[in-house]
């Protein structure tokens, strides 16, 4: 299983290394670091890198590589699986998983580490169990902490770790109990240069913010579950439940966490909620070219499509962009080649226009490729596949809770090409 | 780095924890910038007794050992305070430990004392946490201790030490594989372990140790399906990749026959390669003596137990069964794997790419399966590389005649792509289509030879090579194709492309005799400027055509040669020189020029573009040898199926085994093969249930298969302390319930032992109903512990296993032992042990009432068909005893609820007065219909009132508080399910009529041994009566029994049937609409029919 991990930044530090077995030197990164100067983008180091001796496993998040060393045969998504994990609960412990995060709180991410996995085996990755061993920093606990000489080590042993309800603690108790869930839905599309749609689909998350004291049971139930295509759920969904009647039902973990998500299928039509009209082209004479998009909504269902912006990754030899947007603001940036509009709200009086011209290098040809854009947009109060969460019940408890639902729409891979 | 920036590096990696500033005083840093003095300051921080000066000492070395510097020398010092009574300063010299004990064994054997300790301490945290540590110092002359730590582990009573005993098997076996005999006793007696909990990681150790031993699984297998979907998410990936090695080993290959059929059928479409053809006749002459194919039930079960964990959120966990569905499911059921693998493609890239790298495997194998989801493999202009390669390979693996031109479109945009590598895939993808679907191969090489006047040279080489490609395989159709590409050479100034051109030319140049020698003639022209790569291929072009055509092209040649044979690069030169003497004949050549035509226009094989995925199925999918398509070390190959199926009774588990789990620990998951087919899968839903007292669930006695708490031992206190009580001189005898006892006395004299325990059993559910939550756990492990020999030593142990809570309890329990005789002017709370994790111990304290009870004789229920409870305790009570039974009679102010009698009893020697109940506590829709006050019970006094409860056809317990003019109670009633119904009569046609309409989901069938006393119709028939409230219908077989009831609130029909059998066996259906009353209602009276 898994036999050590190596945590690089971007710079090619080692900023911390952790054996679960005996201690691999760490100039086994080598082998890394060549594979990722081969690459070049750190999106292309391939996820496994075969050394003489080890496998390497690594993946990158948040501009840190996480690489792993093993030395058996071991599925690579297991591995992926939990490094993915191990980044989470770094996120969560300390609202990032970015390398300062990491070296101020160095202590207690040792201490996270020597919990989640025994022997290179995992043995505790719920996030609940962990933050009854190992209580998350906290400006005021450190405060306390300075003072009363007490530690971030959780005083009572874990509970969950024996219970069969792992993800849960025991003995929540909140004074305003509540529950909230985001009905998150992103749609996926490719869109061709005439705007007809070459794929689409819908991908929902339902995140959950529940903080309900003792043990409630709760049981969510949808106005037209039979729209959803396919599903997985955290593991505190009872499947059966959802096989035979279509509920969620579920004992849920305590504080934020994903419930489900789903997937809208491609065959259901799926709504379009903004246009693109766009005109790209480089002249053959001279080094410049023009560029001409204009955004509308489509099909929003009657609401206002938000935070509406547009990346393009304009190819190499555009030197730069003099462009006039009628609504929002653009940047150009040279080095990286990205052209980023940023929209806002779309108006559906004037419809938002970027023109003007583009200047390409001196003597190069012109590109054959015309770049694709990607678009980002969010709609509140909406999901675009017509998802309704009917109702929500709780049992096992008396108090009644405060519930709450929100819809959101945002766009997922949103490309159109060109 | 020198010593001081160390330091400074240190220093503000420890600061910024956000630490106290201990590091940071004159004392421990500053004016001492060597090495040696720094750790002296941190020596004397360790040494000091307080502790807060040591966990800063220990936070600051933890932080060196994170950044990987050495602080091996601080090791002394350190483990000094391997007892420190501080929990972080103890868990961090653990984490130091564990990383220096390799390197300083002597010193480290200093500590072992302390882990020996720890593995005898009552807390089962503080058992697992020694061991794992103990296990974890690679020291090998601890080996011993180890071992002997491992062994009583695995037989602790806590699960989470078994789990842990579990993990450190691997441990120990990579420190010393001597030991590997006695790691598999070990391992085998952990494998028979029924708790989920365990499972994982002791499949875990299976693998790592011994998994050429799949002689161990066979016991086992059963429990495993069973258990898997309860098992945590890293668990459930290496038992579902076992598992996939032993089906490979012990069923069938369930597409022998359709595998026939279906290939050749795919074979005439798509030309399928040549092992395929093999394969072919192989099957056929297995054919010839085909059987017709019947899946082995244990197969079936492993397919259907495995399939919902596609729906889990760990793409390790979904991986493993797509795996497994792909190498062990009949083709027909494969599909099912698609929509999940692709759900993954949603994921981070890494998880894609592995998924890719797979479903490129798959694809190869099982085209059909992906095909619907084409679509998904649409490649984005945000993607890495390497993922959009893989999409490529996919997408061309999914083409066929029917998508083709779809696909092509798509490619076309691709090429147009700014990744220039990722349009050198695309072309060849492109070529790999055009091989393999022969009606679009012009359309193709259109395609590609327009691509050779692109700008870009990579694509232009890359067209170049596939087209020559294309080309070696029908040259004679494309001789035009040839003459346009002859024409390119005067614009194409890629070098690859143009040798790519001028080898084409040359290997066909029969096919253009008259261009040929003319693009030598412009190629001889510019020879000079022309780049390496290309002057090596006039060279062979000119020494072809000399060799077909040396009318016209000898001077040519002859040019050629000189040219070359004056190059500055050596190459050339060499080449040059060697044509020359092979192909001019001069009067020294030798044999070998007799041969030059052969070697020169020898007829090359056509390349064959196939999948670099193709054949890679042998390796397991999923698994890392499979995505390196090399073996990984510790790889498990995974066998062929068998020829015929190994004896599938090696799985029976003996029937001895089952009865004696279904008595003694019925709640240990024992009876996993007593749980009908369909409500296998719920296990998981019941659990949950059960924890959270879901109302349906929550007195599902006896179905627990897979469920299992840790908290087992908590309630082996109840039965311990029943035990010391019996010392202390209370009536009964060493068993537990002395109120059942005494209370029964009359039958339990003839009673077996096992009836006994069924009904304490039944009796504890709602005696204790005050910690519900937990109350099934409880019963679990105390039948466990009542049924184990060393009784009395694991309850000692267990006792005092729990935390400091439990310890208050225990204090509490011992006073009122030594107060028992005379409770009434010592008025204590007595609890039996309880779940000491239970939300709320106030509650638990006051809502529970003591099991084992001194009944008074008078107070037994006057019919034997009812069963009374205890409500209230006489000593809980504090004399005021209360019991209750449900009446069965119809509760006249209300039909929708069920009578419960109840009998007050005051104990003490004054009055009691103003009995009344209070706030009553219900769910929702549950309704209580109170009982009119009492106002005066005399001491020594009985009085019996009548009082209604909607249960709303659940089996949550109904809370409410007893209130006497002094005291308030709290108290909760707990319908088993079969109070829940009242009878209703049927004539035999209604009944079949309304059986009829409850088949399918509503209706639950369950096999089973009828108890030894319980032949006869009679006896079923009272055992059913008593089990549930139901009456008897008419039937015209005498091998059948028939029942029929409805449940109380809402009317529902339940049917029971009663089939017997030969020798005892016997078939129980329940019909009931109401699916989970239906389910309980089949335990309990298949466990009334079974004693």
């Amino acid at each position: 299983m898994i036999h050590s991990l190596f945590l690089i930044n971007s710079a090619g530090d080692i900023f911390l290394e952790k054996h679960w077995k005996s201690v691999i030197s760490r100039s086994v990164c080598d082998y890394f670091f060549e594979a990722q100067e081969k690459a070049g983008e750190p999106d292309n180091v391939p996820p496994v890198i075969r050394t003489p001796h080890h496998y390497l496993i690594n993946i990158y998040r948040e501009k840190i590589f996480f690489v792993s060393v093993i030395q058996t045969e071991v599925p690579p998504l297991f591995v992926i699986e939990f490094l993915h994990r191990v980044a989470e609960m770094f996120q969560d412990y300390f609202g990032e998983s970015s390398e300062a995060a990491i070296k101020d709180n160095v202590v207690i991410v040792y201490e996270l580490l020597e919990e989640m996995l025994d022997n290179g085996f995992p043995l505790a990755t719920e996030s609940n169990i962990l933050k009854e061993l190992i209580k998350p920093p906290t400006i005021l606990r450190s405060v306390v902490n300075t003072i009363t000489g007490s530690s971030n080590v959780g005083e009572t042993l874990p509970t969950g770790q024996l219970s069969t309800i792992p993800w849960r603690r025991a003995g929540v108790k909140y004074t305003n109990n509540e529950a909230y869930f985001d009905v998150v839905e992103e749609i996926d599309a490719i869109l061709d240069k005439s705007g007809t749609t070459v794929f689409a689909e819908i991908q929902g998350v339902i995140d959950a913010c529940v903080k309900l004291s003792g043990m409630p049971d709760l049981t969510l139930s949808f106005m037209n579950p039979r729209l959803l295509d396919d599903v997985s759920f955290h593991p505190c969904v009872r499947f059966k439940r959802w096989e035979s009647e279509r509920v969620l039902s579920f004992v849920p973990p305590d504080g934020n966490f994903q419930l489900m998500s789903y997937h809208v299928s491609a065959q259901n039509l799926v709504a379009i909620p903004v246009y693109v009209k766009q005109n790209i082209s480089f002249f053959e004479t001279g080094s410049s070219g023009r560029l001409d998009i204009t955004v509308g909504p489509k099909q929003t269902m009657g609401k206002t499509v938000e935070c509406v912006l547009v990346t393009i990754h304009m190819p190499k030899v555009i030197l730069s962009a003099n462009l006039t947007p009628t609504q929002g603001t653009y940047t150009y940036d040279p080095v990286t080649k990205i052209l980023m509009w940023d929209i806002g709200k779309l108006n559906h009086q004037k419809l938002p226009n970027l023109k003007g011209s583009l200047s390409l290098q001196s003597g190069a040809a012109k590109p054959e490729e015309n770049p694709s854009l990607n678009i980002e947009f969010k709609i509140q109060q909406l999901a675009i596949s017509g998802l309704k969460v009917n109702r929500l019940d709780m049992y096992g408890e008396k108090y009644k809770p405060f519930k709450g639902v929100k819809y959101v729409t945002k766009a997922g891979k949103f490309q159109v090409r060109t | 780095m020198s010593a001081s920036s160390a330091f400074n590096d240190e220093k503000g990696g420890s600061s910024s924890v956000g630490e106290p500033e201990y590091g940071h005083d004159p004392a421990s840093g500053g004016i001492f910038s060597s090495d040696y003095k720094r750790h002296d300051d941190l020596k004397e921080m360790l040494d000091s007794n307080k502790d807060s000066l040591k966990l800063e000492a220990m936070k600051r070395i933890v932080a060196m050992i994170a950044r990987g510097k050495n602080a091996s020398d601080l090791f002394p010092a350190v483990v000094k305070n391997v007892a420190c009574k501080n929990i972080e300063v103890k868990k961090l010299v653990y984490v130091y430990l564990v990383r220096y004990a390799e390197e300083q064994q002597d010193l480290a054997l200093l500590s072992i004392s302390t882990f020996q300790r720890g593995l005898k301490d009552p807390n089962q945290l503080i058992r697992a946490s020694a061991l794992r540590v103990l296990s974890s110092i690679r020291v090998t002359i601890i080996v011993p201790i180890m071992m002997l730590a491992i062994k009583e582990a695995a037989s602790d009573m806590s699960p989470y030490v078994r789990k842990t005993a579990a993990h450190a098997i691997p441990k120990l076996y990579s420190l010393d594989p001597e030991q590997k005999d006695q790691l598999i006793e070990v391992i085998e007696k952990l494998l028979a372990d029924k708790t989920t909990l365990v499972a994982g990681s002791v499949v875990m150790a299976f693998e790592e140790v011994c998994p050429e031993r799949i002689d161990l699984i066979h016991k086992n297998y059963r429990k495993l399906c069973n258990l898997l979907i309860d098992v945590e998410e890293w668990g459930q990936v290496v038992i579902i990749n076992m598992l996939t090695r032993y089906a490979r080993t012990q069923f069938l290959n369930p597409n022998i026959n359709e595998s026939l059929l279906e290939e050749s059928g795919e074979k005439a479409f798509y030309g399928s390669d040549d092992e395929e053809g093999k394969e072919e006749k192989a099957d056929a002459a297995a054919l010839a003596k085909r059987k017709p194919y019947v899946m082995d039930p244990d197969h079936r079960l492993l397919l259907r137990n495995t399939k919902p964990l596609l729906q889990s959120r760990n793409a390790a966990v979904v991986m493993a069964v797509a795996q497994l569905y792909f190498h062990l499911a009949p083709k027909a059921e494969v599909g099912v794997i698609a929509k999940a693998l692709v759900r993954l493609m949603r994921s981070h890239s890494e998880v894609q790419y592995v998924v890719l790298q797979n479903v490129a495997t798959m694809t190869i194998k099982r085209r059909g399966m992906f095909e619907p989801y084409l679509k998904s493999f649409y490649i984005r202009s945000t993607d890495p590389t390497q993922i959009k390669v893989l999409k490529l390979e996919v997408l061309t693996n999914l083409a066929n005649e029917t998508n083709i031109s779809t696909i092509l479109r798509e490619f076309q945009t691709y090429i147009k792509s700014m990744d220039k590598d990722f349009v050198a895939a695309t072309i060849q993808a492109i070529g790999r289509c055009a091989t393999n679907i022969g009606e679009v191969r012009d359309t193709c090489l259109n395609g590609l030879v327009q691509l050779l006047s692109n700008r870009d040279e990579l694509v232009v080489a890359e067209s170049v090579v596939v087209i020559k490609k294309l080309l070696q395989m029908q040259p004679e159709q494309h001789s035009d194709i040839i003459k346009h590409m002859a024409k390119l050479t005067d614009n194409i100034q890629v070098p690859m492309a143009r040798a790519s051109i001028l080898w084409l030319i040359g290997e066909y140049c029969e096919h253009v005799p008259k261009i040929a020698p003319d693009v030598l003639r412009k190629m001889a022209k510019t020879f000079t400027n022309e780049e390496d790569i290309v002057k090596l291929q006039i060279i062979n072009l000119a020494a072809k055509l000399y060799l077909t055509n040396s009318k016209q092209t000898k001077l040519l040649t002859q040019y050629v040669l000189n040219l070359a044979k004056y190059d500055q690069n050596y190459d050339i030169r060499d080449r040059a020189r060697f044509i020359r003497q092979l192909i001019v004949p001069t009067d020294k050549s030798g044999a070998l020029s007799k041969y030059a035509k052969k070697l020169f226009l020898a007829l090359k094989p056509a390349p064959v573009l196939e999948s670099p995925f193709k054949d890679r199925d042998h390796f397991q999918l999923g698994s890392l040898s499979h995505l390196l398509n090399t073996k990984a070390g510790g790889y498990q190959e995974l066998p062929d199926w068998p020829e015929s199926a190994p004896d599938p009774s090696v799985r029976n588990v003996e029937l001895e085994d089952v009865i004696s789990t279904s008595e003694g620990r019925i709640g240990l998951l024992g009876d996993w093969r007593e749980v009908p087919e369909w409500t296998k899968c719920t296990s998981r839903e019941k659990r949950k249930d059960k924890k959270v007292e879901k109302p349906f669930y929550s007195d599902s006695e006896g179905e627990s298969g897979p469920t299992e708490s840790a908290d087992s031992e908590s309630d082996s206190g109840s039965a311990s302390e029943s035990g010391s009580e019996s010392g202390s001189g209370s009536e009964e005898s060493g068993s537990e319930s002395g109120s059942e006892e005494s209370e029964e006395d009359s039958e339990s004299e003839e009673e077996e032992r096992d009836e006994e325990e069924e009904k304490k059993k039944r009796k504890k559910r709602p005696e204790r109903s005050g910690s519900e939550s937990e109350s099934e756990e409880e019963e679990e492990s105390e039948s466990e512990s009542s049924e184990s020999e060393s009784e009395s030593e694991e309850e000692s142990e267990s006792e005092t296993d729990s935390k400091k809570t439990k310890k208050s309890k225990k204090e509490k329990k011992e006073i009122s032992l030594l107060d028992l005789d005379d409770f009434e002017t010592t008025p204590i709370e007595v609890t039996p042990v309880n779940n000491f994790l239970s939300n709320s111990l106030v509650t638990d304290l006051e809502g529970l009432s003591l099991t084992d009870t001194v009944m008074n004789p008078t107070t037994i229920a006057p019919s034997g068909a009812v069963k009374t409870y205890e409500l209230l305790h006489r000593i809980t009570g504090e004399g005021l005893a209360v019991e209750y039974c449900f009446s069965r009679q119809p509760f006249g102010p209300d039909p929708h609820m069920v009578a419960v009698q109840i009998q007050f009893t005051n104990n003490t020697s004054s009055e009691t007065k103003n009995l009344h109940m209070e706030e009553p506590k219900l769910l929702s829709g549950m309704r209580i219909k109170e009982f009119p006050e009492i106002e005066v019970l005399p001491p020594g006094e009985s009085a019996t009132v009548v009082m209604g409860i909607d249960f709303c056809d659940s089996t949550q317990a109904a809370n409410f508080q007893l209130c006497t003019h002094t005291k308030k109670f709290f108290v909760s009633i707990q319908p088993p399910v079969g109070e829940l119904m009242m009878p209703v009569f049927l004539t035999e046609n209604e009944f079949k009529k309304e059986q009829g309409k409850l088949m399918g989901m509503n209706e639950i069938t369950e096999k089973l041994t009828l108890g030894e006393k319980c032949q006869s119709d009679h006896a079923i028939v009272q055992r059913v009566t008593s089990a549930a409230n139901v009456s008897r219908v008419p039937c015209g077989s005498d091998k059948e029994c028939r029942f029929a009831g409805k449940t109380v609130t809402s009317g529902s029909l339940v049917l029971v049937t009663v089939v017997t059998k030969e020798e005892r066996a016997a078939q129980l259906t329940v019909n009931c609409e109401k699916m989970v009353i239906g389910t309980m209602l089949v335990k309990d009276i298949l466990q009334a029919l079974t004693q």
